[in-house]
């Protein structure tokens, strides 16, 4: 287990070193658009009964933010040991395909939980949030990351590029990410928009999210679990199908 | 006893590209085994096969007895691996990436060993600098060390003086000779020919992926038959009649290869025929760099 302690904790400390970029600008910037969204919505008064549309939007933003860190942690991990080269440092080792999945996974999941609570915190100063069922909403935030720290995964290795990610970042977990109720209740949507919203897993992590925090939410809880770890373990296996073969990084 | 290395047959592809063919190879334990070969021969693809960064198209290998796909976990576990690429790690100091490196080996209190190997390579001015502020030469340094951490029974070092001063090819050759003294297996790949005829036992020659010469280094230079004549002629012109002896021409000298001294009456007598004047001559015995040559060239390509 030594291995996968260590690449575990170099993954950590890779980005804990440079934690103001990692961990606390996006902190800022999630809070930024909970400042903008707050001034131009709050006339928008109630989402749900008993909940404003700010404290509505929080557990959007907060998991958005650990949506995105936990993807670009592992994705930027991997691409840069994979353009430096330095990735050789740990194919060359005896780590197995496995602890080299999970090490990477859990980096991102730490991350990930990081930013959320980062974010959560600073916004419990100005905001009653209340957390009704935070088992429920830890339980979403963790595979949620797990799952997009796979997609990240999968990204880096792929990707042979800074402009590819880019590419996986921008026109998949971005939109993914952005129509998946994190700013609005998919009720409020024209129903075509809502089923269509129904395909993107995003919207299940994001909405059972919602339901840890306000016992509320447009889909069953446990109809969303489903959902989620179906696809976490559907990526999760292709993750380490990719490693164990060595796809694109064992030549 | 078991192999250090065993490759056997092994076929490596890239697309239509042939890399390697039906290569097979054989290294003991306790060799100190050199693979020389021109740019494009297969060397570092061979060396990344062993090492489990490539797949080979066919063939197998095993390092200890271990192969290297089923059972790679105690293949790796057996080699340290010095990469061509000059690669680091910009998050860490020297002794941070030599810990890390230590860790994924599963070995967690080796303070002394990475003190022992920082010494040897004379990095413990440098032991807690970012990797970033490390000069090239220091950087191979680093690089030699962490293939080490974990005290390898078997050391592969893809061109590791490559582009080295003088002093970190002693203080290098010093430590690797010294870990070969005490039992380590050692696989090298170097362009300084000289360097292999000083250190290693045993040659393989690559060519266009597949092995042209394996031998030990005393029959090869051995057989190559004895020795050459280097001479400064004017006119500058060869006779016809010893081209066919001529094995290079360089810096104003050809370079004869001659079976035995009493050819050099006939070479000369020749000369003196065409009434070419010789300036200069030496007697050399036949160095690692002529069989090199004459292999290279023997087998349709110049090396570079």
């Amino acid at each position: 287990m030594t291995g996968f302690f260590t690449l575990l904790n170099k993954e950590l400390l890779r980005f804990w070193k440079v934690g103001l970029q990692t961990i606390l600008a996006p902190i800022v910037s999630t809070l930024l658009y909970l400042l903008i969204f707050f001034h131009m919505l709050e006339a928008h008064a109630e989402v749900y009964p008993d909940v404003v549309y700010p404290v509505f939007l929080i557990p959007g933003l907060i998991m958005m933010a650990v949506i995105q860190n936990a993807f670009a942690n592992s994705s930027s991990s991997l691409i840069q040991s994979k353009i430096s080269g330095n990735i050789v440092f740990v194919l060359l080792s005896p780590l197995s395909y496995l602890e080299i999945f999970f090490a990477y996974i859990l980096a991102a999941i730490v991350r990930g939980l990081l930013v959320g609570a980062g974010v959560y915190l600073t916004t419990l100063f100005f905001f009653d949030i209340p957390l009704q069922l935070p088992l429920w909403a830890l339980l979403f935030v963790i595979m949620g990351s797990a799952l997009l720290g796979a997609l990240g995964v999968i990204a880096g290795i792929w990707a042979e590029k800074f402009d590819q990610l880019a590419t996986f970042q921008n026109f998949i977990i971005m939109p993914l990410t952005f129509v998946s109720g994190v700013f609005y209740t998919i009720h409020s949507l024209p129903s075509i928009w809502q089923h269509v919203s129904h395909f993107n897993p995003f919207f299940y992590m994001i909405d059972g999210f919602r339901y840890g925090f306000f016992g509320v939410s447009d889909m069953s809880p446990y109809f969303s679990l489903v959902v989620v770890a179906t696809c976490l373990i559907g990526i999760s296996v292709l993750t380490i199908q990719m490693l164990k073969v060595g796809y694109k990084l064992r030549h | 006893m078991v192999l250090a290395i065993e490759v056997k047959q092994v076929c490596k592809h890239f697309g239509t590209v042939c890399a390697l063919a039906d290569v097979d190879l054989e290294v003991q334990t306790g060799e100190f085994f050199a693979l020389l070969g021109p740019n494009g021969a297969g060397k570092t693809t061979l060396i990344s096969i062993i090492a489990g960064l490539s797949q080979a198209s066919s063939g197998s290998v095993k390092v200890m007895g271990h192969d290297v796909i089923t059972q790679y976990q105690d293949a790796r576990r057996i080699l340290g691996v010095v990469p061509q690429e000059l690669v680091f790690d910009p998050f860490f100091t020297v002794r941070e990436a030599l810990v890390i490196q230590s860790g994924y080996y599963g070995i967690s209190n080796n303070d002394l060993w990475i003190d022992e190997v920082i010494h040897h390579l004379g990095l413990a001015d440098q032991a807690n600098t970012n990797m970033r502020a490390l000069s090239g030469g220091m950087k191979r340094r680093v690089l030699v060390a962490q293939a080490l951490v974990h005290k390898p029974p078997v050391i592969i070092l893809d061109e590791p003086t490559a582009g080295v001063d003088v002093e970190l090819r002693q203080t290098l050759w010093d430590f690797i000779k010294q870990l070969n003294q005490y039992g380590h297996t050692i696989v090298l790949t170097t362009h300084y020919l000289d360097e292999a005829e000083a250190l290693c036992n045993r040659v393989a020659m690559l060519k266009q992926g597949k092995i042209i010469a394996l031998d030990s280094m005393q029959n090869l230079v051995g057989n190559a038959v004895g020795h050459s004549i280097r001479l400064k002629l004017s006119p500058d012109l060869l006779p016809s009649d010893l081209k066919e002896i001529l094995v290079r021409y360089h810096e104003g000298f050809h370079i004869l290869k001659i079976d035995n001294y009493a050819q050099i009456e006939s070479v000369l007598a020749t000369l003196r025929k065409k009434s070419i004047q010789v300036l200069d001559m030496q007697i050399l015995q036949l160095d690692l760099e002529e069989v090199f040559v004459n292999k290279m060239r023997s087998s349709g390509i110049e090396p570079k």
